[in-house]
């Protein structure tokens, strides 16, 4: 069976968000910066990542069935 | 009669029994009473209003607060000083929002002057203020909604020199700053002077807010190191929208009250994140456990 993770891509990364994000298929292990790759998304413009909604590093690993939130630098005012 | 009871008694005589929208009755005392209290014993509208509360009497602009804030909670309000900086599009709806809640000192940080393409967001902007100095029509605008705030204005930009005197004795400093460098050097000397600090950020329809106190670890949690700061952040390609930087205002608002009336809980070593586009709301964990 397959891993899959909920995505979701904020702010100006929204322009690399995949078809299917709500059930985004991965291999289990694949590390987020893996994941990152794979969307196309700069690594440079990655600035927070969260897992299951607690802050994660590009090294975290997903087994699946997380919620993974990728955001961009933010400092509008 | 000492001074305090001599001003006590005059409240209590010019004040009126008022009742709240669901029946319960209160003290009331108008703002011309209030100011003719001012005119006689030579103090400032904000500590008349103290002096009210004190003696039990609401002050009629913060008569729809106290069903949320008690009496004291309304004099904490007052004897608070804030530090806003950046009268932008955060900062301009914070004044807004923290005059008409009572605060009752209010520092005003910013060297820029207002630019047409600050109409869309900055409740500050006016056509007629193009042009000028935007902490000027900051305290213009906190003299017409509530006279009794007193403001300090800083013309100027934050650096490492300036901004800890800045800040002086503020009792919370809020960052309304668009970009990303200087929000390190507010925070940076907001650790030296011992100050909670809420932040928030936006872009486009995304905005995110958190709370830091001194001895968090505070940005570097959001942005990483300082030295590897990008110039600027995504607002530079999506813009900002009047609807994400007035909600993230209310919130800024909302957690700096919070602070200031020693309530929780905060947004301490948490991040909210609100995109509108798709109406997501959460609150992230910024540090395990």
């Amino acid at each position: 069976m397959g891993a899959y993770i909920e995505l979701k891509l904020f702010a100006s990364l929204k322009t690399y968000l995949p078809q299917g994000a709500a059930h985004f298929p991965i291999t289990s292990g694949e590390r987020v910066e893996a994941l990152i790759k794979r969307l196309g998304i700069p690594p440079d413009e990655v600035k927070l990542i969260f897992v299951n909604g607690v802050k994660a590093q590009i090294s975290s690993i997903l087994g699946g069935g997380e919620r993974v939130g990728i955001f961009p630098p933010v400092g509008g005012g | 009669m000492p001074v305090k009871a001599a001003l006590s008694q005059a409240i209590c005589q010019v004040s009126t029994r008022a009742t709240h929208p669901d029946g319960t009755p209160y003290r009331s005392i108008r703002m011309k009473d209030l100011e003719q209290l001012c005119h006689v014993h030579g103090l400032c509208g904000r500590d008349v209003e103290i002096a009210a509360l004190e003696a039990g009497v609401v002050p009629e602009r913060y008569a729809r607060n106290i069903k949320v804030y008690s009496l004291e909670d309304q004099v904490a309000l007052l004897r608070s000083c804030v530090c806003v900086v950046g009268m932008g599009g955060l900062g301009g709806t914070v004044v807004e929002i923290l005059a008409r809640l009572g605060v009752g000192t209010l520092l005003l940080v910013d060297g820029d002057t207002f630019d047409e393409s600050n109409l869309n967001r900055q409740f500050l902007c006016r056509e007629e203020g193009l042009g000028k100095p935007k902490v000027q029509e900051a305290a213009r605008r906190v003299g017409a909604v509530n006279s009794s705030v007193v403001v300090h204005v800083h013309q100027a930009y934050l650096n490492e020199d300036n901004t800890l005197s800045i800040l002086g004795d503020s009792d919370v400093a809020i960052d309304c700053l668009g970009g990303l460098k200087a929000r390190f050097v507010l925070e940076g000397a907001t650790r030296k002077a011992g100050c909670p600090l809420v932040s928030a950020a936006v872009a486009g329809l995304y905005g995110h807010v958190t709370t830091i106190f001194p001895a968090d670890l505070g940005l570097q949690l959001i942005y990483g190191d300082a030295q590897s700061l990008p110039p600027v952040g995504a607002e530079s390609s999506l813009g900002c929208l009047p609807q994400i930087t007035t909600l993230f205002a209310a919130l800024e608002c909302s957690e700096a009250t919070k602070i200031l009336l020693k309530k929780r809980p905060l947004l301490r070593h948490r991040l909210m994140v609100i995109d509108l586009d798709d109406m997501h709301a959460e609150v992230m964990d910024l540090q395990k456990g």
